[in-house]
C-alpha cells in the first residue's frame, strides 16, 4: 500500500502494524502532523494532546506480543462532550472553557483497554446544540470537501478530522443527527447505536433521553470495529442496555428495504439528491435486496416534536452548570447576578435560545400543549416504526434533504437550521440504531458535495444498520 | 405570539439575562420557534398524558461507592472561590 499512513482505515492500520509495515509511532506521527498541517485551516481540533509516550510503547509491545485487538495502537480523535482525565474538556463552550475531566468517560476506559491512542479533542456546536458547528464558542470548523461550507455538526470537528485523514476513526454523540448529518456532509461513516447500547457516563448531557455516543469512520467496518470496542451495559449508566433487552436480530442475506416514499417527496429535499438517492436503491435492488413501500405518518411532526423534547431537556440539564462549583464564574453584587452573570456570560446565543424555549414547554399552563403534546407525538412515531419492521429489515431515506450548506446560510434563521435534522431525529425519539454512509455526490455551485444515505433498524439492530451500510459501500 | 415580556420572564426563570439590544431578534426567533412547534397542536393524538409515556426516569441502584476523597483534590481543584476544601458563596442569609 502506497498511501500514507493517516490516510489508513483500523483494518488497513491494524494490518498494517501487526506486517510491522509500520510502527504505532510511526503511525501515531503521521496523523500528528496532518493534524498540525491542516487544522489551522480546519479548525476541526480544539487542542492536540502531546504524544502520550508510554501509551504509545505499550501499545506497540502489546502488538509485538501478538495482541489481536484492533483498536491497539490506532490514533483516534474525541469530540470535546467526552471526558479523558486531566485533559480540558468544554464541549465548545466559553462555560467549561478551563474545565478539566476529573475522571474517564467509560467509552474512554473502554477504548484506552483495547489499546488505542487520543490525538485531541474535536470541535462542535456548543453543548452539541446545533448542525454546522456555527455555534461553537471557538469558531466554526469547515469542511474539508469545501471549506467554503460547513462540515455538519455538532459532531463537525469529528466529522472533518477523520475525512481530511487527521485521525483514523473518531468518536461522537448524537443527539438529533449530531454524528449522522456531518458523517454525511463530509463523506464518511456514521453511527448512531441503540439508545442505551453506549454508556453515557461522563458524556457531557444535552438531552438524556436522545443522547448516544458513537463512531465516525472511514467505512462502516471501522464503525462496527468502534461501537463493538464501546458497547455494552455499564453500572455507571442505568439507561445502559445488555444482550438480553431486545430480542435478537437475524441478518439475512439479503436485506428487506422498508422506502416511506412520501417523507422523500416532500418539499425541501434537493431533487439532485432525491436522484443519487433512487440510483442507489436500484443498485441495491440490482445487488439481490428487496425495496418495500412503507407508511410513517408521523415523521411529519417528528421534528416539532423534538424541538420541544429536547429544550425540555436542555434546561433542565444545563441548570447545574451555576458558577458555582467549576466552570464559568463572575460574580456581582448578590448571589443571584452570580449566577446570571456567569450563565448570561458563559452560554452563547443558541444555548440560551434553548435553555429559554425549554423554560417555557415545562412551564405550568404550556406543558400539556407542548411537553405532554410532544411526548404523545413520540409514542405514537415508535409504534409507527415498529409496525414498519414487522414488513422490513432497514428503513431507508436521505441523511440529509440537502448536502452542504455555505457558512452563514442557515445561522440567521434557527428554524432553517433545525431543519437540517429532519430526517435524522426520528431514530433518537425511538431510540432506533441509525447509520448514514457515503451514496455518491451532488453537484452544487461547482462543488462535488457527499451525500448519505440513512438506514434506521428495530432496537437492538445496529449490526443490521452496519450491514446495510456495508451493502451501500459494496454496491457504490 | 410571544412578547418582549414573555421573554424577559422565561430569561429570569432560566437565570439568564437578555440585554435589551438583543431583545427584538430573541423575541423574533423565540416566536418563530413556536410557531414551528405549534404544528403540534393540530395533531389528533391519543389523549396526551392518558397513557403512561415509555419514556421515564431510571436510577441505578445504590452500589459501591468509590473510596472517600478519591476524586476531592480534583473537584476542589475547579472551585471558583473556596477555604480549603469548602466551596464558598456569597451569604445569603444576614445576621441581624
Amino acid at each position: 500500500m502506497t498511501k500514507p499512513l493517516n490516510e489508513y482505515t483500523i483494518v488497513e492500520a491494524a494490518r498494517a502494524l501487526r506486517a510491522r509495515e509500520c510502527t504505532v509511532l510511526e503511525l501515531w506521527d503521521a496523523c500528528r502532523t496532518a493534524a498540525e498541517e491542516k487544522n489551522p485551516a480546519l479548525n476541526a481540533y480544539l487542542e492536540l494532546f502531546d504524544a502520550d509516550d508510554a501509551a504509545i510503547a505499550a501499545a506497540q509491545k502489546r502488538i509485538d506480543a501478538g495482541d489481536t485487538s484492533m483498536l491497539c495502537g490506532i490514533p483516534l480523535a474525541m469530540k470535546d462532550n467526552i471526558l479523558v482525565e486531566g485533559k480540558t474538556v468544554s464541549a465548545a463552550s466559553k462555560m467549561l472553557e478551563q474545565y478539566r475531566a476529573t475522571y474517564d468517560a467509560t467509552v474512554t476506559t473502554r477504548l484506552k483497554k483495547a489499546g488505542a491512542l487520543f490525538l485531541g479533542r474535536t470541535n462542535m456546536d456548543e453543548f452539541a446544540m446545533g448542525s454546522s458547528t456555527e455555534h461553537s464558542a471557538f469558531g466554526p470548523t469547515r469542511n474539508p470537501v469545501d471549506p467554503s461550507r460547513i462540515p455538519g455538526g455538532s459532531s463537525g470537528g469529528s466529522a472533518a478530522a477523520v475525512a481530511a485523514h487527521l485521525c483514523i476513526a473518531a468518536l461522537g454523540s448524537d443527539t438529533g443527527g449530531s454524528i449522522r448529518q456531518p458523517a454525511a456532509h463530509t463523506g464518511i461513516v456514521g453511527l448512531k447505536p441503540t439508545y442505551g447500547a453506549v454508556s453515557r457516563n461522563g458524556l457531557i448531557a444535552l438531552g438524556s433521553s436522545l443522547d448516544q455516543i458513537g463512531p465516525l469512520a472511514k467505512s462502516a467496518e471501522d464503525a462496527e470495529i468502534l461501537f463493538a470496542a464501546i458497547r455494552g451495559h455499564d453500572p455507571l449508566d442505568g439507561t445502559t442496555i445488555d444482550e438480553a433487552t431486545y430480542p435478537p436480530v437475524a441478518l439475512p442475506e439479503k436485506l428487506t428495504i422498508g422506502i416511506p416514499r412520501a417523507l422523500i417527496g416532500q418539499d425541501g429535499v434537493d431533487p439532485a439528491l432525491r436522484t443519487v438517492f433512487t440510483e442507489t436503491l436500484s443498485k441495491l435492488e440490482a445487488a439481490g435486496h428487496t425495496l418495500v413501500d412503507i407508511e410513517l405518518p408521523m415523521s411529519s411532526s417528528a421534528l416539532a416534536a423534538y424541538y420541544v423534547i429536547m429544550p425540555a431537556e436542555v434546561s433542565a440539564n444545563l441548570a447545574r452548570l451555576d458558577g458555582m462549583r467549576y466552570g464559568h464564574a463572575a460574580r456581582g453584587k448578590t448571589l443571584l447576578d452570580d449566577y446570571l452573570l456567569s450563565r448570561t456570560e458563559g452560554f452563547g446565543s443558541e444555548t440560551k435560545r434553548r435553555i429559554l424555549l425549554g423554560t417555557f414547554v415545562l412551564s405550568s399552563g404550556y406543558i400539556d400543549a407542548y411537553y405532554r403534546k410532544a411526548d404523545a407525538a413520540r409514542e405514537v412515531l415508535r409504534a409507527e416504526y415498529a409496525r414498519a419492521f414487522a414488513q422490513c429489515d432497514v428503513i431507508a431515506f436521505p441523511t440529509t434533504p440537502s448536502a452542504a450548506f455555505r457558512f452563514g446560510e442557515k445561522s440567521g434563521d434557527p428554524v432553517a437550521m433545525y431543519l437540517e435534522d429532519v430526517f435524522t431525529v426520528t431514530a433518537n425519539l425511538t431510540g432506533m440504531p441509525a447509520i448514514s454512509v457515503p451514496m455518491g455526490a451532488v453537484e452544487t455551485e461547482g462543488a462535488r458535495l457527499p451525500v448519505g444515505i440513512h438506514f434506521t433498524a428495530s432496537h437492538g439492530g445496529d449490526t443490521l444498520a452496519l450491514l446495510a451500510a456495508r451493502e451501500v459501500e459494496t454496491a457504490r | 405570539m410571544a412578547t418582549k415580556e414573555d421573554v424577559r420572564k422565561l430569561a429570569a426563570l432560566a437565570r439568564i439575562a437578555i440585554a435589551d439590544a438583543e431583545l427584538d431578534a430573541f423575541t423574533k426567533d423565540f416566536d418563530s420557534i413556536l410557531t414551528y412547534v405549534g404544528q403540534l397542536d393540530a395533531l389528533e393524538l391519543p389523549h396526551a398524558g392518558a397513557t403512561r409515556p415509555a419514556v421515564r426516569n431510571v436510577m441505578r441502584e445504590d452500589g459501591t461507592p468509590h473510596e472517600t476523597g478519591k476524586y476531592t483534590e480534583r473537584l476542589v481543584a475547579q472551585f471558583p472561590q473556596k477555604d480549603g476544601d469548602y466551596l464558598e458563596v456569597k451569604q445569603i442569609i444576614a445576621h441581624d
